[in-house]
């Protein structure tokens, strides 16, 4: 597992759902299909609404043109993010456009879940919000080791929760990489 | 220190005493429900995972439905609903009551209910969120992604970690023109969406247990609505008079000891609550009706798991009777079951179908239809400027259609009522 991500922010406000993550018609394209599953990369976050994403200024889509991946690869959110429906298709959509970590105040519950489980990004949750803190294409730099935050471009560092239980979950890949590990299955 | 229902559950369910919130336990689990938009994704993550030594842990307790995108020309929809068929055909599944045929039921949670899936005790999963609705029942049932199905589909085993649990007391007798829709928006109201992340919601009070499984089931599935892991109300006579009347499988009652510990209890005397409604774009954007009077509908949805029970349409009818619509009113009942029901059920010696019909109201079949938006060709899918009152439980920006459209959440009276005039009404008005 890599213990340092670096990259670009791409700032949401708080509740951001997963109909705003992926919106529910997307939901009936392939997730398995290499060509099809790459659908959810170019819907990514196309649900929030245009003058929500990318803040603090907004108007910022997460997705330029036709790509399928995100120049952003690092999601810097408020509370709540993942709520509503308990769709996969939402942290499989910010995987496939490329995000490795989200910092977020807090989740839902299942959104959390389904990104440990299955190992689809790294859900860091933070003592304070930074969302209004950390501007959107700043560069972050993120060390798990430390579990820290540092804006390259403002140079600023933030302390983030330790991942705690789930972090032998997160090492070993998945679910069911880490039962395989413990002899579970 | 005593325990409360769902840690009572949780401790049986992990073979241990007891156990305290925020422990990470393994649970066995009694039922795994899926359907149509998350169990395609689950059997493959299932297959990739187990390979050749995939086995259904136990197929008796697997439970799919499909019920959200079957009646729609989209390909890739239809090809979900293929793979269920393929795979309950492959696997000689017990439990898979496919679209089409006799067997169709609809809305997964509303189905759970009417074919006796859920049984005080017991632990149930299901690839979606509103999975909580089965806690009506005095079990533990919550909603989790595909990868946890499929790890569930092949051991019958999951973690979770013991939630905090909310206590909520509803005290004195529930007024003629509210319904459980009003209280859970009540609730919503007090705790925002993530008030119960990560905590179970218990309903109790005198109020909650005058109602029947329907309305207890409202209260339930809008859990979610705050974030909760789940939500719970003790069986009594009425949720083992409905179990009964469907199943003779074994089950257990458990209820919180009084000693429990809650991490806040909230009391209310639903006399003083008044018809409430959810703004948009968020269920805790609690109202009273009496301040959006007036606001300019196009479109009014009665439906869902949540608001589209068989209760929910005798409530709308009572208002709807012998009225005309003055916007387009979709009625979309929540199972085949319910369905049926609107042309046995009477007021007055007319059905509850041909009042709906009557007034100038669209019935379409059983399904999830525009709770969720769906494809372009979903039965009263929202459009672009519009502005929608629904008994469903979400009005997330999008999430009945165009992200253009604004949709408040109501009680079935309210929305009723909104329907005869045009805009919103209070139901009292009517009642
Ligand atoms: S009716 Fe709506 S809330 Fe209920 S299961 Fe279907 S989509 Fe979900």
């Amino acid at each position: 597992m890599e213990k340092i991500v670096k990259g670009k922010a791409f700032v949401l406000g708080d509740n951001i759902d997963t109909d705003q993550i992926i919106p529910a018609e997307h939901l009936v394209y392939s997730l398995s299909d290499p060509e099809e599953s790459k659908k959810y990369g170019h819907f990514a976050l196309s649900g929030v609404p245009l003058k929500n994403s990318g803040l603090p200024d907004g108007g910022i889509p997460f997705i330029d043109g036709d790509n399928y991946q995100s120049k952003y690869n690092i999601i810097i959110a408020g509370s709540n993010f993942g709520c509503g429906s308990s769709r996969e298709h939402a942290p499989f959509a910010l995987q496939m456009a490329g995000v490795k970590v989200i910092v977020a105040e807090s989740y839902a519950r299942i959104f959390y879940r389904n990104c440990v489980d299955g190992g689809f990004a790294i859900p860091y949750e933070t003592p304070i919000k930074l969302n209004d803190k950390i501007k959107t294409n700043d560069e972050l730099e993120i060390d798990l080791n430390s579990n820290t935050l540092k804006n390259l471009t403002t140079g600023e560092i933030y302390k983030l929760n330790p991942l705690g239980d789930i972090l032998p979950i997160i090492e070993a890949g998945n679910i069911f990489e880490y039962a395989r590990m413990n002899n579970m299955i | 220190m005593g325990m409360t229902i769902t840690e009572k559950i949780l401790a049986k369910a992990s073979g241990r005493k007891r156990v305290e919130p925020g422990e990470n336990i393994w649970l066995n689990v009694d039922v795994l429900m899926t359907h149509d938009v998350c169990g395609p994704p689950t059997i493959e993550i299932w297959k990739r995972e187990f390979g050749d030594k995939a086995k259904i842990w136990d197929k008796k307790k697997l439970v799919i439905f499909p019920d959200h995108y079957i009646f729609t020309k989209n390909p890739q929809a239809n090809r979900n609903v293929n793979i269920l068929r393929e795979f309950a055909k492959e696997y000689d599944l017990p439990n898979y009551y496919d679209v089409g045929t006799e067997r169709y039921k609809g809305v997964c949670h509303i189905a759970l209910a009417e074919e006796g899936y859920n049984l005080p005790g017991k632990v149930l999963f299901g690839t979606d969120s509103h999975t909580c609705t089965s806690g009506a029942f005095g079990m533990f049932s919550t909603g989790v992604g595909n990868t946890d199905a499929a790890f569930i589909l092949g051991t019958g085993k999951i973690w979770e970690k013991v939630p905090e649990s909310l206590k909520f007391i509803f005290e004195g007798e529930l007024p003629h023109y509210l319904t459980a829709k009003d209280l859970i928006l009540q609730v919503l109201g007090d705790i925002t969406t993530e008030g119960g992340t990560y905590r179970a919601l218990e309903f109790d009070g005198e109020a909650i247990y005058s109602m029947q499984m329907d309305e207890r089931m409202t209260l339930t599935n809008m859990a979610i609505e705050a974030g909760a892991m789940n939500g719970i109300i003790k069986a009594d006579e009425i949720t083992e008079k409905y179990v009964r009347e469907r199943t003779n499988e074994p089950y257990e009652i458990f209820e919180s000891d009084p000693d429990a510990k809650y991490r806040a209890i909230y009391k209310y005397n639903v006399e003083e609550i008044e018809p409430l409604v959810a703004k948009p774009h968020s269920p805790d954007n609690r109202d009273t009706v009496r301040n959006v009077q007036g606001t300019k509908l196009t479109k009014c949805y009665i439906g869902s798991c949540t608001g589209g029970k068989l209760t929910d349409f005798v409530n709308a009818a009572k208002i709807i009777f012998g009225n005309k619509v003055k916007v387009p009113t979709f009625i979309v009942p929540a199972s085949t079951y319910v369905y049926n029901q609107l042309e046995v059920e009477t007021i007055n010696g007319v059905s509850l179908k041909q009042i709906f019909e009557d007034a100038g109201c669209v019935i379409a079949p059983s399904s999830c239809a525009a709770c969720l938006g769906g494809p372009a060709d979903t039965v009263g899918r929202a459009q672009d400027g519009e502005v929608v009152i629904s008994t469903t439980n979400r009005n997330f920006p999008g999430r009945m259609g165009s992200k253009k459209s604004e949709v408040y959440l109501a009680s079935p009276f309210t929305v009723a009522a909104s329907a005869v005039t045009g805009v919103i009404t209070d139901p009292r008005e009517f009642l």
